[in-house]
């Protein structure tokens, strides 16, 4: 055996340690997020928590249902301007028009997904806002303003994985409709779209993890006020929102309670996750 | 009076529970051009790969009975399966040059084994090309690309890559079956040269290869040996009915 | 009875509306480089890139907030590439497919699909807090390099898988060991997919806000250490645009930032479509 070969153990046990830091990093966070977070959840109570109405952290009243309820209507819109636009996107990019503009398009659609959520929510505060307020009514910062903002956020990631879903769909498939006598579009709806429906439902379901994790442009362009929103035009506090708007001088319980609102939004997103995984691999062909 | 340089003795090779080679026994002889014919999947890669273990590499690999090589089981516990690989050179059936500059692919092997000084690379560099008929083609563009040479060339290259760790023995799989006549005649040229240096084992499934170019020919069948004779013996009197019907064409 | 729709008419009509709302998408999208670009590139001259901010941010430059970037993403790469190449290293070289990778795969993916946000929370609880290091490079770096970790061993993974296997048969057939056979040949193949892996985890984390803003700080002061608090670009637009301190300076560091991410990214781009050219 020479020297080289009795190293190579030892080498195939560094790397596997090294290839658990993936693992490790996401047990670590897990534990101390969860350590922070849950004894108060505990002590304050887990329904008073949950479907508490009202959050004064400096009078010790810690009621996230605003703010779920925020997340959750604010995310709803989301996909509501998202998933049409991103879809009649990806599917007239991969249908009815020619390769080279799909492959000019996609890269540059993709690229766009890299542009920080810091400008989006600014482009949301001097243009989305003012508008709404003074062509809608309201303040302007609104459930209607986030959901846009997110919205369009979301779409690059739609776009490009439900391409990438359409591109995979068998010619076969396609060229075998055309051949039958069914137009473009009547292949589009009854034979691409469905073979593609897996890829299209992760893509979907990733958008909603963005959206329900996203928190900067968030805060710039829903207003932040913790009450349940009536309408569309009210102003609205997300899960995300809560936790960075007060984490700067937060103490003590109340950012113990920071930290449980981080745990509500960790088990939802983990939630969202699985569920993804558990779809594209049951509906794999 | 011809020396047995490598020995198998009831050996087989199992990939999981499927063998791959049932029970060979053969003995190859020192500087000795040593052909293996046989249909597709008869297993003569897998016994050339076994001979320097390459067959390592694939999950499941298993052996029984006895491989040596001038009387060392290539299977025996605490074997250095890396001086065993540069003692057998192996070249395979699409060459594959390295995407690198010519020089660098003939002396890969050598700087693997812990070579550093470019002047005895350069001189060993010259020395393999030289020696596979390649220097005077290539001699003035070294650092250029490997990947720009023909497939004759690109062959001759990785047969003088493996000539850079001073193997005992050469190992071809099927070595010319993607290359034209012209180039296949110039590797044939160039083993018949190797004799005398090397033991030359060269699995082919061109039959008329072999009776050009090997001393002793061995014929495969599922995994089993058939027979292995004399080259001439081989293919004028076989003993065997079934090495008949593989060469005169009847399957294969 | 049904009334029949002629399936061209049909056709007519969905293509009209799929073109109309693709224009509306990609109108919206290019709207929104073009539209800051426009307004923050006249701001952007070589003294706003090397003088420092002034009265928070209100005059001066943004400086300190580039080198700030620049030190935090250059600590978040150096950690993060190791651990990710070598990860990937393990997966394809070391070892098959069995529940081991399962789990470190499973890992590698739910650490991808958590926000930001959460991991400024840890972040801020276990380097600034915990660990004691404060508001610093450090606590940012390493918290960048958690979060970009999943994206360089997945582009890695994919980069090494892609290296032809007869490559390392060659090598193998040589007498290198394993341990050879990776580092002088298939890294070096995997080099350009690789490095767009990196290039997209430094795209990533100088957009990166939320994450950064809990561990490093807003210190307006250049940092001089790993210990010291720093501001980067995306922070310092952040508090310009919501504390209404400059908005032309703000559009000016928003456009600073968008040109580095389009071109960082386009290079990551460029790369990608080189290594695809594969042999064997």
């Amino acid at each position: 055996m020479t020297r080289l070969e009795r190293n190579e153990k030892l080498i195939r046990v560094a790397l596997l340690l090294v290839a658990f830091s993936a693992v490790s990093i996401l047990l670590v966070i897990t534990v101390f997020i969860f350590g922070e977070g849950t004894p108060i959840m505990f002590k304050y109570g887990l329904k008073k928590f949950l479907f508490g109405l009202d959050w004064y952290p400096l009078e010790k009243s810690y009621g996230l249902l605003p703010m779920i309820i925020g997340s959750l209507f604010v995310t709803s819109g989301a996909l509501v301007i998202g998933v049409p636009l991103g879809l009649a996107c990806a599917i007239v990019l991969t249908e009815f028009s020619s390769k080279s503009l799909r492959r000019i398009l996609k890269p540059v659609i993709e690229l766009l997904a890299g542009i920080p959520s810091v400008v989006y929510g600014f482009m949301g505060v001097v243009i989305l806002v003012p508008f709404i307020r003074d062509h809608l009514g309201g303040p302007g910062l609104s459930v209607l303003a986030a959901s846009i903002i997110l919205g369009i956020m979301i779409l690059p990631t739609i776009i490009s994985i439900s391409i990438d879903s359409l591109e995979a769909v068998p010619r076969s498939y396609r060229e075998g409709s055309i051949a039958l006598g069914a137009t473009r579009w009547q292949t589009t709806r009854m034979v691409m779209f469905p073979a593609a429906k897996t890829g299209i439902i992760a893509s979907i379901i990733l958008g909603m993890g963005r959206a329900i994790g996203e928190t900067m442009a968030v805060i710039m362009v829903a207003g932040n006020a913790a009450i349940i929103p009536r309408s569309f035009l009210d102003p609205v506090r997300t899960l995300t929102s809560n936790i960075a708007l007060e984490m700067g001088y937060a103490a003590g319980e109340h950012r113990e309670a920071l930290f449980a609102t981080g745990v509500i939004l960790f088990v939802i997103i983990m939630v969202l996750n699985t569920i993804a995984n558990l779809t594209s691999k049951r509906n794999a062909p | 009076m011809e020396k047995t340089v490598i020995r198998a003795k009831e050996f087989s090779h199992f990939f999981g529970s499927a063998p791959a080679l049932k029970r060979i026994s053969l003995e190859i002889f020192e500087n000795e051009i040593f052909g293996i014919i046989g249909p597709a999947g008869s297993g003569k890669s897998t016994f050339l790969r076994a001979l320097n273990r390459l067959n390592d590499l694939i999950p499941g690999s298993r052996t029984e009975g006895m491989l040596e090589i001038r009387g060392r089981d290539v299977n025996a516990p605490g074997i250095s399966v890396v001086e065993l690989r540069r003692r057998l050179g192996m070249v395979f059936a699409t060459p594959v040059p390295l995407p690198r500059s010519i020089f660098e692919n003939v002396a890969f092997g050598a700087r693997l084994a812990g070579e550093k000084s470019r002047g005895r690379l350069t001189e060993l560099v010259a020395d393999c090309l030289k020696k596979t008929a390649l220097w005077e083609e290539v001699m003035d563009r070294l650092d250029s690309s490997a990947l720009k040479l023909s497939g004759g060339q690109q062959q001759r290259l990785c047969l003088a890559r493996i000539l850079a760790l001073k193997p005992e023995f050469i190992l071809l799989d099927e070595p010319t079956s993607g290359l034209d006549p012209i180039s296949t005649m110039k590797i044939e040229e160039t083993l018949r040269k190797f004799r005398s240096e090397y033991t030359i084992i060269l699995v082919t499934n061109n039959t008329k290869q072999a009776a050009r170019v090997a001393d002793r020919t061995a014929f495969f069948l599922d995994g089993e040996l058939v027979e292995a004779e004399r080259t001439d013996k081989v293919f004028s009197a076989p003993s065997d009915k079934r090495t008949n019907d593989y060469i005169s064409g009847k399957f294969g | 009875m049904r009334v029949r729709i002629d399936p061209r008419a049909e056709q007519q009509f969905f293509r009209a509306l799929l073109w109309l709302l693709t224009g509306v998408t990609i109108f919206i999208l290019f709207f929104i480089i073009f539209y800051v670009l426009k307004k923050g590139l006249p701001v952007v001259s070589l003294e706003f890139l090397t003088k420092n901010p002034v009265e928070m941010g209100k005059a001066g430059g943004i400086f300190s907030t580039i080198l700030g970037t620049g030190a935090l993403t250059l600590l978040a790469i150096l950690i993060a590439s190791p651990l990710g190449i070598g990860s990937a290293i393990y997966l394809t070289e070391y070892t098959r497919e069995n529940w081991v990778t399962r789990v470190i795969r499973f890992g590698s993916e739910c650490l991808a699909g958590i926000p930001s946000i959460i991991f400024g929370l840890f972040g801020f609880i276990f380097f600034v807090v915990k660990l004691g290091l404060g508001w610093s490079l450090l606590s940012g770096g390493l918290t960048l390099a958690f979060m970009i970790l999943p994206t360089i061993i997945r582009t890695s993974e994919e980069a090494i898988r892609s290296v032809p296997y007869c490559y390392r048969e060659v090598s193998f057939s040589l007498g290198g060991t394993r341990w050879q056979t990776v580092t002088r040949v298939v890294l070096p193949s995997a080099l350009p997919g690789i490095a767009t892996g990196i290039m997209l985890g430094i795209g990533r984390s100088i957009g990166e806000t939320a994450a950064v803003i809990f561990t490093a700080g807003s210190s307006l002061h250049i940092p001089t250490s790993l210990f010291s608090s720093s501001r980067t670009m995306s922070v310092h637009f952040y508090i310009l645009a919501r504390e209404g301190i400059s908005m032309s300076k703000a559009y000016g560091t928003a456009a600073v930032l968008i040109v580095a991410i389009l071109a960082i990214n386009i290079v990551a781009y460029t790369l990608m479509n080189r290594f695809m050219r594969k042999y064997c």
